[in-house]
């Protein structure tokens, strides 16, 4: 069976994110960029279910300019067979990723799709619900378990209040949260042996699929400062300010 | 213009998110109609039906729609979604769930976890874990929109006098199957409906010490939450998680008890009204966007914490 993981290429989790002086979106150049976390979670799953031997290949997809194929190296030494790369240069909104994966998935047709649930850029968290829709297939979003069955997967949710389980038709696609697995270090052995996996480029024309953005970003602004930092002495100052000058208690 | 609100609820009771997406529909305007899917949910749509503002309840009872299933829902919405300008749910796992499938198939884009409503096409979100601000404007016939429920005030429960009409429900996708939850069975109100919220890092060192902020949340009605370190330690569950990948909350009071203050925390809570940071490293920099901070043991200040607040004093 193969799988289908999709990888984005984002701002590291550890850059503090400037905005651009004009308002035209946030600054890129010269920024650490790394995998999106939760797409490593999705490589992780991918490559555990492949060393339990359900899986026979894993492709790792990823979109946007050249630069996306280190991303796609960072999967293929995590454990991903094959690389593929959409390459653009036009802003990929979520609905325009959802369209070129559904095109993927009709060449791959793989029977399971993990993508993470969101990316920590623009946080929509939309294109893995978008993609189960775009092909007619079950969904299972925000995943902390995943036990691949016999032409379906049972896949734990985290949802507000708790967990849920829900029983998934495969073929599906499976979001991942936080605490599906702890994704690994590739180790220097698979780093080298990842420079020799192949990455086939195309582009969303090869695959006929208009990939304009949808929504017009009209500015991108700082958000309101918080003023804080005072600094209390004791615990009954704290009690007397909660009580008489915040008046929250 | 006309927007569809789909009510979040467990068919019981509607979920607090609803009347602050409720809120959010009247910012963009016209007549709101809104969709309570369930089974044996007719209590539900009679509460649906008291809100302030609400045009229409729809009511669709059906078994395909006991446990809300993205594949079953997006099914019965796609059937009334042409009759509207809009479509908003609350930016919870329910509406995370549902809404990005129901925009793929009417092929228009989401926008999602909006936190302002500039004009019926034009929204403000926040992006990067709310470092940054995002105006955008859609073009597409169909909004398809999650609210931020923080971000918006409660519609009142009450004052509404709607009609409930029952519509039919096109029938289960066979996609997918709820087999079962296990839902945390608390006392203490939700995180993201609580006034006060005290949350615990790395800095509670473990499961057992977070016993403390149980204690202090019983005196203050308080929810208790977690930053991401803490979940990740293994400390308490992750539907404790407050940030950017976790809940978003802006209670009256948040308490940040050993939490240095990681971006992606500080983008789940930074808009709560009063804000408290109890660090034993001055330096965090969650005494920056802290109104009160103490620096010292935490193992010290908070059962000192709770000794003061047992006493009497105040208003």
């Amino acid at each position: 069976m193969k799988v289908l993981v999709a990888v984005k290429r984002v701002i590291d989790f550890n850059v503090k994110v400037r905005v651009k002086p004009d308002g035209t979106g946030v600054e890129t150049s010269n920024v650490k960029m790394s995998m999106n976390p939760f797409d490593e979670i999705a490589v992780e799953a991918a490559v555990r279910l492949k060393e339990a031997g359900k899986v026979t290949e894993i492709v790792a997809v990823s979109m946007g300019n050249q630069s996306c194929q280190e991303t796609i190296r960072t999967a293929l030494a995590m454990g991903a067979d094959r690389g593929l790369h959409v390459l653009t240069d036009i802003e990929l909104q979520p609905l325009a990723v959802a369209k070129l994966l559904q095109a993927i998935v009709a060449k791959e047709q793989p029977l399971l799709a993990i993508l993470g649930k969101q990316a920590i850029d623009d946080d929509c968290n939309q294109t893995g619900q978008m993609l189960a829709a775009l092909l007619g297939w079950a969904q299972a979003t925000f995943a902390s378990k995943l036990v691949l069955g016999d032409g379906s997967a049972d896949v734990t949710r985290e949802i507000d209040g708790g967990l849920e389980t829900v029983a998934v038709k495969l073929p599906a696609v499976v979001t991942t949260d936080l605490r599906l697995n702890e994704p690994r270090y590739a180790s220097l052995p698979n780093i080298m042996k990842a420079k020799k996996k192949t990455i086939e480029q195309t582009t969303p024309e090869t695959l006929g699929v208009d990939a304009a953005p949808r929504l017009k970003i009209l500015k991108v602004e700082e958000p309101q400062k918080r003023q804080g930092g005072r600094k209390l002495a004791s615990v009954e100052e704290l009690v007397d300010k909660l009580r008489n000058e915040a008046r929250v208690i | 213009m006309r927007v569809l609100v789909l009510a979040e609820h467990d068919n019981k009771a509607l979920k607090p998110a609803t009347l602050n997406t409720m809120a959010a529909a009247q910012a963009i305007g016209g007549e709101i109609d809104l969709l309570v899917a369930g089974q044996g949910c007719d209590g539900v749509a009679q509460a649906a039906s008291k809100i302030a503002g609400v045009k229409k309840v729809l009511m669709a009872a059906d078994p395909a729609y006991a446990h809300p299933l993205a594949e079953d829902l997006a099914k019965l919405i796609l059937t009334l979604a042409k009759g509207y300008s809009h479509l908003l749910a609350p930016a919870t796992t329910f509406g995370k769930n549902v809404m990005p499938r129901i925009a793929a198939l009417l092929d228009v884009a989401q926008i999602s976890d909006i936190s302002a409503v500039v004009a019926p096409d034009t929204f403000r979100r926040p992006i990067y874990a709310g470092n940054a601000i995002s105006t955008v404007q859609s073009s597409d016939a169909i909004k398809v929109v999650t609210v931020r429920a923080t971000a918006f005030p409660a519609a009142p429960a009450s004052g509404g006098n709607a009609v409930v009409e029952k519509i039919a429900a096109p029938g289960a996708s066979g996609l997918a199957r709820y087999v079962g939850s296990e839902l945390a069975a608390s006392a203490r109100p939700e995180l993201t409906a609580a006034r006060v919220v005290i949350s615990g890092g790395r800095g509670m060192q473990s499961s057992e010490n977070f016993k403390l902020l149980e204690s202090l949340a019983d005196k203050l009605g308080a929810a208790v939450g977690a930053s991401r370190a803490a979940v990740d330690a293994g400390f308490v569950p992750n539907d404790f998680q407050v940030g950017q990948t976790g809940k978003i909350v802006a209670p009256e009071l948040y308490i940040a008890v050993g939490i240095s203050g990681a971006i992606q925390h500080l983008a789940g809570m930074k808009d709560s009204k009063v804000i408290v940071a109890i660090n034993k490293d001055e330096e965090a920099p969650i005494f920056q966007i802290a109104d009160y901070g103490l620096v010292g043991d935490l193992f010290q200040i908070v059962p000192a914490l709770d000794k003061a607040l047992a006493k009497p004093g105040g208003n």
